[in-house]
């Protein structure tokens, strides 16, 4: 799957959480923290909604790798390629 | 200490969402006019079940996103808070945050949440991984008040009070307590319910044989009428914006009545039966401390679910406490809202404070048979009744034997 793929998979999950937030912009090197009003439970979400839609896990170790959108497809391309979803 | 129990406190506000207006002015209009506010919808593995919701717009005074981490409850709460302290004339920015309390009564919360989770979870193959972390935080139970802390900044004491349906009444006395106890200066005050969301508590009245149906929806909640059937769920909520008298006058505020009185008592006798002489001496009591008789108050709201021994049971027990006062007008609101549970004590007041004003009482949903057993003096049944009102008394009563009473004055310096 390729980067833009996976970008827009995470962007979608984000629109769901972030309802109130412009995404049109993002910078994919800024934490979404820093561009986005998302705190903890957030990112809680995104997790959860990884696991749903993808059957994708992220382990409590792993959460510093959702910190940007960059990162986060870095880290999420081997599990979406692994994904039976 | 600077106050007291002899505090006055006023009502300065009101904020409302019920199944058949969103503000007070709606309110009273539809009250005045038997608009009912009853629909049908589809409950699971129930089917049609008739219903009071609520059709405020949720996002006014709250972001998408806090709507979707929170609850109902939490989200008619806020549209209340906001209501009253624009009702209020009070700036939400200008509050002083930490000298704020916030108190709704609830008679449940977390059922919506927890039922609907798990419903999920059978849905879902049973994979307890996707229970949410969002479960203990919507399902706490001062969830509605807390949200409204959130959203507005209050730094205050902010909670709920688990109440039954008696809890309505609750949250409004223990908000002029705060304020004598000067722990506040401002109390935001009243009920809320989201009961509506689950499938539990329609299930529970009908195995109990108190769920109230009928072919047109807007006759299913009949109470005092021979033919009712049960009890009509609905969702909702009233806050008032409370504050010492002083502090009203000082800022000039529009002052919608004063808390005369109020009582709070336990049957102490049957989980879900209620107990006529209980609520007699609580009705008493809350006349004592308003120090006035059966005769100086001018209307009665009844709590009148549509069950058929509550009705019978408070019925009784009006007219043991009102039978011989030519004064007291009787009458009752869930006819046309259906039992908003924590809300409906605070609705059910805010629905008559007008009275003060315009002079009129408002009738019963039309009770096409009035049971003999309800019947009582002077039951507005049919048009409003022109009176001079000054003094309102209210009843709400709940599960396990809770009653309580709260009486309001026409404000007069």
């Amino acid at each position: 799957m390729d980067y833009q793929s996976i970008r827009k998979k995470i962007i979608d999950i984000i629109a769901e959480i972030a309802i109130d937030e412009d995404l049109s912009n993002l910078d994919d090197n800024i934490r979404l923290r820093e561009q986005l009003d998302m705190d903890s439970m957030d990112f809680l979400d995104v997790v959860m909604e990884l696991k749903k839609r993808y059957k994708i896990e992220v382990p409590t170790e792993d959460y510093m790798k959702l910190a940007t959108l960059k990162s986060c497809i870095e880290y999420l391309g081997p599990k979406f390629a692994l994904s039976p979803a | 200490m600077k106050h007291s129990s002899k505090t006055r406190v006023v009502i300065t506000g009101v904020g409302l969402t019920a199944p058949n207006a969103n503000n007070l002015k709606d309110f009273r209009e539809a009250l005045l006019s038997q608009k009912s506010g009853i629909t049908e919808m589809d409950v699971r593995y129930m089917g049609k079940v008739a219903v009071g919701n609520c059709n405020f717009d949720e996002f006014l005074y709250q972001k998408k996103k806090m709507r979707r981490r929170g609850t109902r409850a939490g989200s008619i709460s806020i549209y209340c808070a906001h209501e009253a302290l624009i009702d209020s004339g009070l700036s939400a920015d200008a509050l002083v945050k930490d000298r704020t309390g916030i108190y709704l009564g609830i008679t449940e919360h977390g059922n919506v949440e927890t039922e609907n989770e798990i419903y999920e979870l059978h849905e879902n193959k049973l994979d307890a991984g996707l229970w949410s972390h969002h479960h203990n935080p919507r399902t706490v139970a001062n969830a509605p008040a807390g949200e409204v802390s959130l959203n507005l900044g209050i730094t205050g004491p902010t909670y709920t009070i688990g109440a039954a349906c008696a809890a309505g009444n609750i949250g409004i006395i223990h908000g002029m307590q705060m304020l004598q106890l000067d722990e506040v200066d401002l109390a935001l005050a009243g009920g809320v319910s989201e009961s509506t969301g689950t499938f539990g508590i329609f299930a529970g009245f009908k195995s109990q044989g108190a769920l109230g149906s009928h072919e047109d929806p807007t006759k299913a909640s009949r109470p005092l009428d021979v033919d009712r059937n049960g009890i009509v769920v609905s969702e909702g909520g009233a806050v008032f914006v409370l504050e010492r008298l002083e502090d009203a006058l000082k800022r000039g505020a529009k002052i919608y009545g004063e808390i005369a009185g109020y009582h709070i008592n336990s049957d102490a006798a049957d989980f879900v039966l209620p107990d006529t002489q209980r609520q007699i001496e609580c009705m008493n009591a809350a006349m004592a401390k308003a120090k006035i008789t059966a005769s100086d108050i001018d209307i009665v709201n009844l709590h009148a679910t549509g069950t058929t021994s509550g009705d019978i049971n408070e019925s009784e027990a009006v007219r043991a406490v009102f039978g011989q006062s030519d004064n007291t007008y009787i009458n009752c609101t869930k006819g046309f809202i259906g039992h908003a549970m924590g809300a409906a004590g605070a609705l059910e007041l805010a629905g008559n404070l007008p009275s003060f004003t315009d002079g009129k009482i408002h009738s019963c949903k039309m009770i096409e048979n009035v049971d003999p057993k309800c019947g009582m003096k002077n039951l507005v049944n049919g048009e409003p009744v022109e009176k001079d009102v000054r003094y309102i008394l209210s009843n709400s009563f709940g599960m396990l034997g809770i009653n309580s009473i709260l009486i309001i004055k026409k404000y007069q310096p």
